[in-house]
């Protein structure tokens, strides 16, 4: 929408738009502001300061093994393996859904769409009295199973999505020379649409890695726990808040979603990652 | 999205397949549909142990009288409707329900949807450099993980954090908000950590509307706001619908902003659904009591679903 006809007038409102946006920009940017001068700040309190002095006493008072190192290599771990089999479970799943017209289809992909809205908060407590009557409390393995079923359905529709947009014809090539719908999918399709898997890996990564609830229930042991329940811990553990190292903590574990967040804005999708997946 | 050709029938299988002799008393149709629908199965696994699992064991658990500890642990006892009638006594129930109304209303759909709107249509005709500091700023509140989002809040209205200090420096009186106003504190920080998904839904449906339809309406000497009201505002008519679904879905299973903030207190004034549940269940040990709240809250959030699906209709189009 941008506009051709200039007039004083329009240039007035312009500035005041771009004061009122920048207004806006700024009241967003206070709680962001603290974190990054609060960690850089020893003497960090809860209110935004300017440090006296600048220095990364906090980053390393934190970056110890079992502060930091082990909670983010368990983030990893539960992030990396739901997001491996949330894509493989989708890509197989969405091949059917776009190649052939079956009766199952429309069933399915509604009852996919109706899995997307279902509150997975809400199912918190029945999960846990689940896996504690199946045994599978603190099974890291078992959380990420169930956190690739959660983000399952939203993971359908994008790659059905952005299968769809693969076009049919040089599967046929392939059909032809005989090569059976897996291999098709695997040799042709699969290559074709890698930056919408991209897409949907990073997608499903950055929501399990910053997944606090699902952790929190399911497992026990300090040592399994991923870094948002390691620093909730952290925050509870003191009477006073040592501010700077909860800041500090903060920033490395929000520091690979914003790298992977711009991966996929600026790199592989373009546009908007999940605008493929609303618009339908 | 384009229709893209779908294959149908058997196109591409060889024609001497269609004659072969049934088997097994199914036709050939039949066992051809069944075999392209193997690749479903991990997914259909999946999503029938951990999703429709859990709702059927939300809906039978919450007929029992299963606890954190104690013999009601180990093995519950069926209760019948002894849950769902303690619910409807329990005035804490009404008190979150009412809360959990007035945070979907004030943070997702007035605030998340009306901010994300104007924030869309003001960058639309702002300057390059301004555009990119508002996205920036509030796409970053967005990305962070929800946990550190809520520790950022947390500060920021804290008696001691980041209001108070700019109230002091215009000298007004300082409010403990999360203490006084914990609503509103919650509130305003689900706006502030959601309106980016509003504003890129926004953003993109905006795109969408052809310059010519509102260069037409300024010729015809339409003003801003009655080109927002009769042009703009029709033309993204879906994108409306659809955003406000998603981001009401989004905000009823808002949980640890909450807990984080405020746990729900003081007094539960800010505990709505998610926080009454896991407080009946993990706090009071009451598996089988919050496990009928979290009943509940599968059915609001069920309907909201089915309007949702209503409004998107999948399949018209693909």
């Amino acid at each position: 929408m941008t506009t051709s006809i200039a007039s004083p007038r329009r240039s007035i409102s312009r500035g005041i738009s771009s004061a009122v946006l920048l207004a806006i920009a700024a009241c967003f940017l206070l709680p962001l502001a603290w974190l990054l001068l609060a960690s850089l700040d020893t003497k960090a309190t809860a209110s935004l300061n300017l440090p006296a002095e600048f220095s990364l006493a906090n980053f390393s008072a934190v970056l110890t093994p079992e502060q930091t190192l082990w909670p983010l290599w368990n983030s990893f771990l539960l992030s990396a393996g739901c997001a491996v089999i949330t894509v493989l479970a989708a890509v197989l799943a969405a091949y059917p859904l776009s190649r052939y017209q079956a009766r199952y289809n429309k069933p399915f992909l509604y009852g996919v769409l109706f899995g997307t809205g279902l509150p997975i908060t809400a199912m918190m407590v029945p999960v846990y009295s689940m896996f504690v009557r199946l045994g599978q409390l603190d099974s890291v393995a078992t959380v990420a199973l169930f956190m690739a079923a959660t983000s399952l359905p939203m993971a359908i529709w994008m790659t059905k999505n952005f299968m769809d947009s693969v076009p049919v014809s040089l599967e046929e090539a392939a059909w032809i020379d005989g090569a059976s719908a897996m291999r098709a999918l695997r040799t042709v399709v699969v290559p074709l649409m890698r930056p919408g898997l991209a897409v949907v890996f990073i997608f499903v990564f950055i929501q399990a890695w910053g997944n606090f609830f699902i952790p929190f229930i399911l497992l026990l042991s300090n040592h399994k726990q991923p870094a948002a329940v390691t620093v909730f811990n952290f925050f509870g553990q003191y009477g006073s808040i040592a501010y700077g190292q909860l800041a500090a903590f903060s920033l490395l574990y929000s520091i690979p979603v914003i790298v992977l967040y711009i991966l996929v804005t600026k790199g592989i999708g373009g546009s908007f990652a999940t605008a493929g997946a609303i618009k339908g | 999205m384009t229709a893209t050709p779908t294959r149908t029938g058997g196109a591409g299988r060889p024609p001497q397949a269609a004659r072969r002799p049934a088997a097994a008393g199914r036709t050939p149709t039949a066992r051809r549909s069944l075999r392209r629908a193997v690749p479903l199965v991990p997914a259909v696994v999946l999503l029938a142990l951990f999703m429709l699992g859990p709702v059927i064991w939300s809906v039978y658990g919450s007929f029992t009288n299963a606890s954190l500890s104690g013999t009601a642990a180990s093995s519950p006892r069926f209760v019948g409707l002894d849950n769902y009638s303690a619910l409807i006594t329990d005035p804490d129930f009404p008190n979150a329900l009412w809360l959990t109304v007035v945070f979907l209303l004030l943070s997702a759909v007035i605030g998340q949807n009306f901010l994300g709107l104007g924030l869309a249509l003001l960058t639309a005709a702002a300057p390059k450099a301004v555009r990119s500091i508002v996205a920036t700023t509030v796409v970053t509140a967005w990305v962070l993980p929800e946990i550190v989002a809520a520790f950022a809040c947390y500060a920021f209205f804290s008696s001691d954090g980041t209001l108070n200090r700019m109230l002091a420096a215009v000298n007004a009186e300082p409010v403990d908000w999360l203490f006084t106003y914990p609503m509103a504190a919650v509130i305003l920080a689900n706006t502030w950590r959601g309106t980016a998904f509003s504003m890129m839904i926004y953003e993109a449906a905006l795109n969408d509307v052809a310059p010519e339809i509102t260069e037409a309406a300024v010729i015809d000497g339409a003003g801003g706001w009655k080109r927002l009201t009769y042009v703009t505002v029709p033309m993204i008519r879906n994108s409306i619908s659809t955003n406000l679904m998603l981001i009401t879905l989004q905000t009823l299973s808002v949980f640890t902003l909450i807990f984080v903030m405020t746990s729900g207190g003081p007094n539960q004034r800010s505990t709505t659904l998610p926080i009454f549940a896991y407080a009946e269940a993990f706090g009071l040990g009451k598996i089988g009591y919050g496990t009928a709240i979290a009943t509940v809250m599968l059915l609001i959030g069920a309907v909201f679903s089915i309007l949702y699906i209503r409004v998107l209709k999948p399949g018209d189009n693909s």
